[in-house]
């Protein structure tokens, strides 16, 4: 049991660096590279959570979680490729 | 049932541990192009060992499966995510610490385009 | 077309993997999501080797496998370069040729590269690949074609 908490304070601190890595920047691809970072860790996260909970149910959802965030990240650089978000933030 | 609980946990501290190290290269490496290659890692190695370390605690059952295919997708897509973070970097103009602007492929005009005759 | 039994084949055990039931009312559900995913498909003309290649999956479980042992290794190498004080880092661009020219063959070395830790594939044009490096070391890899090696050489997407 010691060991699964162990697991999950890693994974949320990893969580964490990311996040700040997303705040930080510099450059918008970092974000984007930080978010998808994120959101792998997330997965394994709900994937944590299921087997902790013994509810195999909540594996659908971090597989779906899965299929979002690879989306979410094609779309916001389809999205940056042609707006560019307004020429805030050039590179 | 105990040598079980080890292996699943050994494998769950791995994953658990490479992933922090996949965080921290995400700081301690200077731009997005190396910072790239750090977050390959929680990509692959570190998703496969938390995933396995976590189906052999659920033995064989629907579950474990339903692990390797998320494991699975997780490997089909972050490649391509990588690369389409990488390819759209590059033509907004932001060029790679160390390395300069890349060398141009046969035909110049054509930076991350698909063949055009295939 | 006469992919569209192995497609349907294929489609109807993730299925039954992903639910995990099999009550009458569902497993009819399943059914028919399964015959709109087929029709889907085929209206997307992707039902062909490319989108479902049975005929190589031998020989695909045997590059899978040594796809994960070089995985291992590249991860090795860029966990010992981040916790290494000042990492020794020397990102370059490489551009190598491939031995295999069909899309396909190029799209599945592209993403092995992107895949292996320390390697990524920018841009690809007829057989050549621009990738950035980590290191000399990830660099030499690509240059020696590692991965181009255990690409099934034959992958071609035939209609």
């Amino acid at each position: 049991m010691i060991v699964f908490a162990a697991a999950g304070i890693a994974v949320l601190l990893s969580l964490a660096l990311a996040l700040a890595r997303a705040l930080i920047g510099p450059a918008l691809f970092d974000r984007v590279l930080a978010v998808n970072m994120v959101g792998t860790k997330t997965v394994l996260l709900i994937a944590w959570m299921a087997t902790l909970s013994g509810r195999a149910d909540y594996l659908d959802i971090a597989l779906l979680y899965a299929l979002i965030n690879f989306l979410g990240v094609i779309a916001v650089l389809r999205y940056y490729e042609d707006t560019g978000f307004g020429g805030q933030e050039s590179r | 049932m105990i040598a079980i609980d080890m292996l699943s946990g050994a494998l769950l501290l791995a994953g658990a541990a490479l992933g922090v190290i996949g965080a921290i290269g995400l700081h301690r490496l200077p731009d997005f192009y190396t910072r790239a290659h750090a977050a390959g890692i929680t990509d692959t190695l570190c998703a496969g060992l938390f995933l396995s370390g976590l189906a052999i605690h659920f033995g064989a059952t629907l579950a474990s499966v339903k692990l390797g295919l998320i494991f699975l997708f997780l490997l089909f897509t972050s490649p391509t995510a990588c690369h389409a973070l990488a390819k759209s970097a590059l033509a907004s103009g932001l060029l790679p610490w160390g390395a300069g602007a890349p060398p141009p492929l046969a035909t110049t005009n054509t930076a991350g385009m698909p063949p055009s005759n295939p | 077309m006469k992919f569209r039994f192995p497609l349907t084949l294929t489609l109807a055990i993730l299925w039954w993997l992903l639910s995990g039931y099999a009550d009458a009312l569902l497993l009819a559900l399943g059914a028919c999501s399964v015959a709109a995913t087929v029709s889907l498909a085929r209206r997307m003309d992707r039902i062909d080797q490319a989108s479902h290649p049975l005929h190589l999956s031998w020989r695909l479980l045997g590059f899978g496998w040594q796809l994960l042992r070089e995985i291992v290794l590249a991860n090795a190498q860029v966990v010992a370069i981040v916790l290494t004080p000042k990492p020794p880092i020397q990102p370059q661009w490489v551009r190598v040729r491939s031995r295999s020219t069909s899309p396909l063959g190029m799209a599945v070395l592209g993403n092995a590269i992107t895949l292996t830790p320390g390697t990524i594939t920018v841009a690809i044009h007829g057989d050549e690949l621009l990738v950035h490096a980590l290191t000399d070391r990830s660099a030499a890899g690509v240059i020696a074609g590692d991965l181009d090696r255990i690409v099934p050489p034959d992958l071609e997407a035939v209609r």
